[in-house]
């Protein structure tokens, strides 16, 4: 065309970026990569190939990690660990801050063979992800050279386990990476087998900055090698980001190892438009939603919910949004939407498509390129909850969308979802925005915005979406533990006997839900005797229909949440005020149960505990994170909601104190299953919760074995956290199966805690999560 | 719905290629549902640079699209006969002709000749036979405070001198006060006195405190009838940005969606380098279509624009970077 002719026309034209430095990189190092253990690259064995997506060239020949592969990676990232964290803070910072400028350094080269590999538009590669995987390394040297000041009670996990998916490949290897650093781990990575270019880029880029060998290993392959680091018993923390299912199948893998674990999953996050919205804005921010990364982002805002009123008027105008995009080479600068990262991955969203007969499917009017691996940007409108793409998660370019009437229907729409990760809020109103951002299950609110990311502000899910966050000082909690190690628990049991009571007046302890007492579903009690063998009563053995009477308690009283901090520490002051009352009988009968000579201690200890809780109830604040925009990212701390909990066996009314009273000062509901050998002092204790005014259902006693409470609790879908201190070890099968909806976990892997001590900030940490709500401002 | 006759001299008239904007009643409705987030609008106008880019004979194509665009401006007090015939000299040549002759493109002109009503006959005579047509920025520019019916009579003043286009200053303080009725009635006064000539309503958006009052005043404008809106006189602090223009363009689009009348758009002030230029381009290209890219519905209001343009068609050309005094100056 001449000038004349596109002067006429007023096309784009191509603007391709120039990969030549990229391709010389690649042939420079043969074109072939072994893996990258104790600072040095092992002997290429061409496994397989990485391709680029857009035109099916092969790029380069990778290595399938083995067994020896991932065991010499464990061992030297072991044998590194120690010197690393000794190094102490400032000496890592000086390490993470010269791999940020050198990320910076090689900026162009790493976004090149960045688009290359995964088939990304050029521009987000250059100007998102490899800027934002140096704000990582930036962000994570402070942290390094802050963390004796600042967090002088943690300590380094050790050696730990990550694999990363292949969406955001570099960006998501900062993020593992950098944090897990700085904290004084050492890591064994693996990139996705789609996309290890910039991982080995990377690798290079560590011995560039000097990193010690073994401080950061790579060890390529795919899921087969993701097993294998996932099962490596040398490895104390795996981090996990990827799809639902696999997420799954590591929580079960690792239940009962040790390993710490946390997982980012997907995601189907609504995006909220009310009528009152800046409507070309929220269609703008569709753009970046879910035709960022050709949608494959765990976080797309993917699911659209539309106020009725506005609806057609809004999909109208997204569709004429949808065909401005361009669609095509990834290298080029003037592309919205590239490549899918692979054959497969355009295979499961053009049969998840296919499949759907529901609603309207609107492709967009783009032109398509004749090869590569493209999909059109798609909206499928007019869809009902029930559908099956609204609730699964289609992880490519698929906006689904219905309609909602009222604030209330929106926030229940956008809620329905096994997942939890993000949301986005359009509304002019401030009221509006702030009053719905707390009330959507979601890691990550974006008021007026989407696809927000930085790393001062946590980012991670709820419930499906995995536990654990990424980013900012709540990110620290996943690569450190606490500094004092704890001491083996020995099981307790109850004292055996055979002589008849001390007062033949009968009392009938129940188990307590609702509020009322309850006798156990199963008609079944079981004696308890004192240490001299006397009756002491019988405790009520609760089953598992009595733990879905608590669970459904529980969500009733979900009111609790609501209720402001000011009142939870009345309340829990009321009940040490009742407690106290009644302390000699109290003190008497743990002497009793316990046949040791501390009950007047205990209760001391306990009406300490809820003073503890009550005073946090108001003062467990949350954080303003200081992002880089015109704005605020507010992260604050919600309640885990309703949370079963086996409480201490060696200190019946302590132990069940201690993990009460945090949990309900932060707004959680219980569901207690008291101390299995000694259960007559939670027994007793629900008397006082009936004179304390703690409403219906906020804390639900259950008496029994916890073996057999256990399993139920942890495989019950609708209790979002459980937590471990008994003597019994279940931390194993508590673990493996919480994962049917992954819920958030805490066992004491049989180690003991001295009740004796206030434990009140693991507590209340463990008892909230942390929400990020992104308001950018400005009139 | 007015149409005026085409002749080949007013060919890059609005009204010569489309039905020319007949106004419609004030909907207040409408104007007070009107929104603008101007974080998630600075996010796009942001973004943009870095999603749209053109290379090579594109990019030359493209400058010289923006060239046949440019309101060629001079609003000085300064100014003199001898001044504004340079300017109209500039206008008729604005790229050394082999230059445009190696680009296949001789006979480019700039879109107009923009000067004050005093300044009009000047050009009138300087373009005569060109097919260039003068603008006059009236009614008290640039604050728009003198009475109002000198201001509409300087309308027709300059009407009568032969200017075939009027850029109006609105009256600031109808949008501050939220008075749209005035600002309508104001708006559809000046429009009636340009009679055939094409109107330009300038709104002063660096005046005007919020983008949202820039997309109300956009609507009540349109409503009013004016055939173009603009951004700026040039002599405010803000004048032409990214986040006013697509709010402004936003407000031309639903307009044309809800009426069927397209409303042409003029950045004005601030917009000096040809990178620049290429980008409103863009932003007009994708939030509005190819159509807005004509000189009928795009202009540019720039006295250096011009400049960087043609030092950047020169090294089109020529590969290397190009000096400033090798161009002709306006």
């Amino acid at each position: 065309m001449t000038v004349k002719d596109i002067f006429e026309t007023m096309e784009y034209g191509p603007a391709p970026e120039n990969a030549a430095d990229a391709f010389a990189w690649l042939v420079d190092q043969g074109d072939r990569f072994g893996h990258f253990i104790n600072g040095a690259f092992t002997p290429p064995k061409d496994s397989f190939t990485s391709k680029n997506p857009a035109n099916g060239e092969t790029l380069a020949t990778l290595s399938q990690g083995t067994q020896d592969d991932v065991d010499f990676a464990v061992s030297a990232a072991r044998k590194a660990q120690p010197k690393w964290e000794k190094l102490g803070g400032h000496g890592r910072a000086k390490y993470l801050y010269a791999i940020a400028r050198l990320l910076q350094k090689h900026a162009r080269l790493l976004a090149v063979l960045e688009t290359l590999d995964n088939g990304k538009p050029i521009r987000e590669s250059r100007d998102i992800d490899i800027p934002q995987a140096q704000r990582h390394f930036y962000f994570h040297a402070g942290m390094a050279q802050l963390m004796s000041s600042e967090l002088p009670d943690r300590a380094a996990l050790g050696v730990c386990g990550q694999i990363v998916p292949w969406n955001f490949p570099l960006l998501m290897l900062a993020w593992k990476i950098a944090p897990a650093l700085a904290m004084g781990n050492t890591v064994v990575l693996k990139p996705a087998e789609y996309t290890s270019l910039t991982a080995l880029a990377f690798a290079d880029i560590c011995r560039q900055a000097g990193l010690p060998a073994g401080v950061v290993n790579i060890v390529t392959g795919d899921g087969a090698t993701g097993e294998l680091i996932v099962n490596h018993t040398d490895i104390d923390k795996i981090a996990f980001t990827g799809s639902t299912d696999v997420g799954r199948k590591i929580r079960r893998a690792t239940a009962g190892s040790g390993r710490a674990l946390t997982l980012e999953l997907g995601g189907k996050s609504p995006y909220i438009v009310f009528e009152d919205a800046d409507i070309d804005s929220a269609i703008e921010g569709l753009v970046d939603a879910i035709w960022f990364n050709q949608g494959q982002v765990c976080c797309a805002g993917s699911r659209l919910l539309v106020q009725e009123g506005i609806a057609e008027r809004f999909y109208t105008k997204l569709r004429a949004r949808m065909d401005g995009l361009r669609l095509g080479n990834p290298l080029d600068k003037c592309i919205d939407v590239g490549a899918i990262v692979d054959p497969v991955q355009l295979q499961t969203i053009t049969e998840m498509v296919a499949s759907n007969s529901d609603g309207h499917t609107y492709a967009a009017a783009v032109d398509m390129p004749v090869e590569g691996c493209f999909y059109p940007p798609t909206l499928i409108t007019g869809l009902a909850p029930s559908s099956r793409l609204m609730q699964e998660e289609i992880f490519g370019p698929v906006l689904v969308a219905t309609t909602f009437r009222t604030p209330a229907e929106a926030v229940q729409l956008a809620n329905n979802t096994r997942y939890g990760l993000a949301a986005s809020v359009w509304t002019e109103n401030v009221n509006l925005a702030l009053d719905i951002a707390p009330q959507l299950v979601a890691g990550v609110v974006w008021v007026n915005a989407t696809n927000l990311f930085d790393a001062a502000a946590g980012f991670g899910g709820m419930r499906e979406s995995g536990f654990g966050r990424e980013g900012g000082w709540e990110g620290l909690a996943a690569y450190t533990k606490p500094v004092s190690p704890n001491k083996p628990l020995a099981r307790i049991d109850g004292f055996k006997g055979d002589k008849g009571p001390q007062d033949p007046l009968d009392r009938t302890p129940k188990l307590y839900i609702a509020g009322k007492q309850a006798r156990p579903d199963g008609g079944y009690s079981k004696q308890v005797y004192s240490k001299s063998g006397a009756l002491l009563g019988q405790a009520p053995i609760a089953n598992r229909k009595d733990v879905r009477n608590a669970v459904e308690a529980a969500h009733a009283a979900k009111s609790w949440s609501k209720t402001t901090g000011h009142l939870r520490a009345q309340i829990l002051y009321y009940i040490a005020e009742n407690l106290s009352a009644r302390g000699d009988e109290f003190a008497n009968r743990i002497n009793a149960l316990t046949g040791a000579r501390n009950g007047r201690k205990e209760v001391d200890s306990s009406i300490e505990r809820l003073f503890s809780a009550a005073a946090w109830a108001d003062k467990y604040d949350g954080q303003v994170h200081n992002v880089p925009i015109r704005g605020v990212a507010m992260a604050m701390r919600e309640p885990v909601g309703v949370i079963g909990a086996l409480c201490p066996d060696e200190s019946p009314l302590l132990g069940l104190i201690s993990v009460m009273a945090p949990a309900i000062a932060m707004g959680n509901r219980v569901i207690l299953a008291a101390s299995e050998p000694f259960p007559l002092a939670a027994t007793d204790f629900y008397q006082v919760l009936e004179t304390s005014d703690v409403p219906a259902g906020v804390v639900n006693i259950l008496t029994g074995s916890h073996g057999e409470l256990a399993p139920t609790l942890a495989s019950h879908l609708d209790i979002d956290a459980v937590w471990s201190f008994s003597s019994t070890d279940l931390s194993s099968e508590i673990e493996n199966a919480s994962a049917g909806n992954l819920k958030r976990t805490w066992v004491n892997r049989g180690k003991a805690r001295d009740w004796a001590v206030d434990h009140s900030r693991s507590f209340l940490e463990a008892a909230t999560e942390v929400k990020n709500i992104w308001v950018p401002y400005g009139e | 719905m007015q149409s005026a006759t085409v002749t080949p001299t007013d060919h890059q008239l609005p009204q010569t290629l489309e039905p020319r904007n007949p106004g419609m009643a004030l909907d207040l409705d409408w104007v007070r549902r009107a929104q603008a987030n101007t974080s998630a609008i600075e996010r796009r106008a942001k973004t943009l640079p870095g999603r749209r880019s053109v290379k090579k004979d594109y990019q030359a194509a493209w400058m010289l699209k923006a060239i046949t665009c440019i309101d060629l401006t001079t609003l000085s007090g300064d100014d003199t006969e001898g001044r504004v015939r340079r300017l109209c000299a500039k206008a008729r040549q604005p790229v050394s002709a082999d230059i445009l002759a190696k680009l296949g493109m001789p006979n480019l002109t700039t879109g107009a000749v923009c000067v004050y009503h005093d300044m009009v006959p000047t050009a009138v005579h300087a373009l005569a036979g060109t097919g260039i047509p003068v603008a006059a920025v009236s009614t008290g520019f640039p604050a728009g405070l003198s009475p109002f019916h000198l201001r509409v009579a300087e309308i027709g003043e300059s009407v009568t001198a032969g200017a075939e286009e009027i850029d109006i200053v609105i009256t600031r303080r109808h949008v501050l006060q939220g008075n749209w009725q005035a600002l309508y009635d104001e708006m559809k006064a000046f429009r009636e006195a340009c009679g055939n000539a094409h109107v330009k309503a300038i709104l002063a958006t660096g005046e005007l405190g919020t983008l949202r009052n820039v997309a109300r005043a956009s609507l009540v404008c349109m409503m009013a009838g004016a055939d173009f809106i603009k951004t700026s006189t040039g002599k405010e602090s803000v004048n032409a940005t990214l986040p006013v223009s697509l709010v402004m363009i936003r407000a031309i689009r639903d307009y044309y969606d809800r009426t069927g009348f397209r409303v042409g758009y003029k950045p004005a002030g601030g917009i000096s380098k040809a990178k620049d230029a290429v980008t409103y381009l863009a932003l007009m290209k994708d939030e509005l279509g190819d159509r807005w890219l004509q000189p009928d519905l795009f202009r540019f209001g720039a006295s250096s624009l011009l400049g960087d343009l043609e030092r950047q068609l020169d090294h089109h050309v020529g590969g290397a970077y190009s000096a400033s005094y090798r161009h002709a100056l306006a």
